[in-house]
């Protein structure tokens, strides 16, 4: 009978130990991954971060290696892209277009969610995955017609005509995102809310819009990093410098000819960075996951 | 406070039809209790009292005023989910005001009557908080509070305690009697437990396929099911049903089970009986009809060989096949055998069914043939 008991102890602790021994591989392996991909991903932007603080001379010459950093470290890239190229426009233009795309992309997105994914009307579902199929269409595609009718519109070479296309990028992805949001709230939410005497309108903005947060967070962040980071649009529509975005705008000032202001290209590519990485760090705090915990039995 | 009436009620989903024609009158501060299987239309009836869904034909009142029309919120109901349905971003307080605040109410009175409905649920240290912090029972509690504050004509539940563990589901299952013995407003609880249908209802009705079977107090339903279904569908352990051929032996009935039992039927039953005599029919007997034998009480007593014995406690089910159907009764701990062993059963006849397999229904006796049927008629 003892030994019976003894034998099982020991058993178990075996398989304890081998669960700790398994845990621990997990960890290492994971470990070993994203250390990887850490690397891989900041290399860009260390060597960014190199070539921006060296001078002009110090990049063409070929003795030194471009990936140490400087031995005479300098701002002057930085000053001359910020005092003597149109660099700030750029940065304000993209400010303003952005700001204008991702407000009219979540006026129109969540209410296209909403009525899509959760008012059943007759060609919703249709309607649902036509809009999602406008999103497949490339824009390298798309630039040429467009072209045609921001041409007609009267808005070529004004970033109008950007606030005006860009929506055609964002506003099918994000509707997508937050129908899949709006779906994922039990459906006995709106009946209580029905019930209570809201109206489609009330059941939007007091229940789902503040249930759904975190999506319209992603659907956000999805919008502002298009919008921030489209080039082939600007490209195309516009060439007044007073009017160019980041993007267009870096590659059109600084690459003359085959003269690349590598010192240059790189502090702009920093700087223009930075917003998202700021806009990232300050919405992920309001990115609360799992706050329809709680509502229904989970 | 209101009545509700339904009137040929109908809703086809498609092609399927989930409530096939159903009349239900529920007078006013009644507790009502729709049961039966999944599927058998009970919440969708609910759910179209509650405007959720649209009748297909048929006609719905509260408190005299036709609402098949009406949009939920112009019905004057409140519903209780059986998933709580609260909202998770707000808090208690929030969640049991919502309504109130639509409908723009002044801040004072919203307090008043969220605080009163707090104090009838015990809730009130929770008010500040918000769903995700709460237990599964003081959810429904907060679920309860939101339909109470509202003071509505008609109280909807939609198997409220189905989602609770089997202790709180009694303590609930209490607390909404005790509520609703307080708040007195008309109710419509549908569930799929016969045991709260029962301890809750005032009148019960059962359905199935989308109809109603029966509908009366739960007195009526234990004692005098109108159906087979109903019959098996009310009591735990459900009520054993034997094939039996109904036999003339000159002064009185008796049935007969397969070849070796012969069970004799009350005589005051006789009258109801004799256009069945001969016949092959179905006798339906409760488990606690049928226990061990006893020196006192009416029964018939017979012997058979026990396959089964399951102890409870308090009682112990034994099981025994007769004509190769199993058979339970429910017997006192002390006079269970083993298994195997021959033992003495009595059945007491008087509460005895009989059931006509071509109808599945249950062959009427008169009030007076049946034993404990009289204190229904006083009920209802």
């Amino acid at each position: 009978m003892t030994s019976i008991t003894a034998d099982t102890v020991g058993n178990v602790q075996s398989r304890r130990g081998s669960l700790r021994r398994n845990r621990r591989w997990a960890l290492v392996t994971s470990y070993f991954f994203l250390i990887l991909f850490a690397i891989f991903f900041l290399t860009p932007p260390f060597y960014q971060l190199v070539t921006a603080t060296k001078s002009s001379a110090e990049i063409s010459r070929q003795t030194s290696n471009p990936w140490l950093p400087s031995f005479h470290p300098t701002l002057e890239n930085l000053d001359t892209l910020w005092n003597h190229t149109d660099f700030p426009i750029y940065l304000k233009n993209s400010a303003i277009v952005t700001v204008a795309v991702v407000v009219i992309t979540m006026l129109i997105a969540v209410p296209a969610a909403f009525s899509l994914g959760r008012m059943r009307f007759w060609g919703s579902g249709i309607l649902a995955t036509g809009v999602f199929l406008t999103y497949l269409v490339p824009d390298s595609l798309l630039f040429i017609p467009l072209f045609k009718i921001v041409g007609g519109l009267g808005l070529l070479n004004s970033y109008w005509a950007l606030v005006l296309v860009y929506p055609t990028l964002t506003v099918p992805f994000c509707t997508w995102i937050m129908i899949g949001y709006f779906q994922s709230i039990p459906k006995e939410l709106d009946e209580a809310a029905l019930i209570d005497g809201a109206n489609h309108l009330q059941m939007l903005f007091k229940i789902f819009i503040p249930v759904a947060l975190p999506g319209l967070i992603a659907a956000t962040i999805f919008a502002f990093t298009v919008c921030w980071a489209e080039f082939v649009y600007p490209m195309a529509f516009i060439y007044s410098s007073n009017q160019l975005v980041l993007t267009a705008g870096t590659i059109t000032t600084l690459v003359k000819g085959d003269v690349y202001q590598w010192g240059m290209i790189m502090t702009a590519a920093l700087l223009a960075a930075a917003p998202p990485l700021v806009v990232y760090a300050f919405l992920m705090d309001y990115y609360i996951a799992g706050l329809t915990a709680g509502a229904t039995k989970g | 406070m209101a009545q509700v009436s339904l009137h040929r009620v109908v809703k086809k989903f498609d092609q399927t039809e989930a409530v096939r024609g159903i009349d239900l009158d529920i007078v006013d501060q009644e507790f009502v209790v729709l049961v039966g299987p999944s599927g058998c239309g009970k919440s969708t009836t609910l759910r179209m009292i509650a405007g959720l869904e649209e009748t297909t034909s048929g006609e719905i009142m509260i408190g005299g005023t036709v609402v098949n029309d009406l949009p939920p919120k112009d019905r004057d109901i409140a519903m209780v989910f059986q998933n709580y349905a609260l909202y998770p971003h707000m808090t208690v307080f929030e969640n049991m005001s919502f309504g109130l605040r639509l409908k723009k109410f002044p801040k004072a009175e919203i307090k008043t009557r969220v605080e009163r409905a707090a104090g009838i649920l015990d809730i009130t240290e929770l008010l500040d908080r918000r769903p995700r912090q709460l237990s599964g029972g003081q959810r429904q509690r907060v679920a309860m509070g939101r339909a109470i504050v509202r003071d509505p004509k008609v109280f909807l539940f939609d198997e409220p305690l189905s989602n609770l563990d089997a202790k709180l589901r009694v303590q609930m299952r209490t607390e909404i009697k005790k509520v609703h013995q307080q708040v007195r407003t008309t109710t419509v609880y549908v569930t799929h437990d016969q045991v709260e249908a029962m301890t809750l209802a005032d009148r019960v009705v059962v359905m199935n396929g989308g109809r109603i079977e029966q509908l009366g107090t739960p007195h009526e339903l234990y004692h005098a099911p109108k159906t087979r279904f109903v019959a098996g569908f009310i009591g735990s352990p459900a009520m054993n049903f034997v094939r039996c051929r109904l036999v003339d032996s000159g002064a009185a009935f008796s049935i007969k089970l397969g070849d070796e039992l012969t069970l004799p039927v009350p005589a005051e039953r006789s009258a109801a009986y004799r256009a069945y005599a001969d016949r092959e029919l179905l006798l339906g007997l409760r488990p606690e009809h049928i226990t061990e034998a006893r020196n006192y009480g009416a029964g018939a007593e017979f012997t058979m060989p026990i396959d089964v014995v399951e102890p409870l406690g308090m009682e112990t089910m034994v099981y025994f096949t007769i004509d190769g159907t199993e058979v339970c009764a429910r017997v006192s701990p002390e006079a269970a055998l083993a298994p195997g062993e021959r033992m003495r059963f009595m059945a007491d006849m008087r509460h005895m069914h009989l059931i006509d397999p071509e109808t599945d229904r249950v062959i009427e006796v008169p009030a007076a043939a049946r034993v404990g049927a009289t204190a229904s008629v006083t009920a209802a």
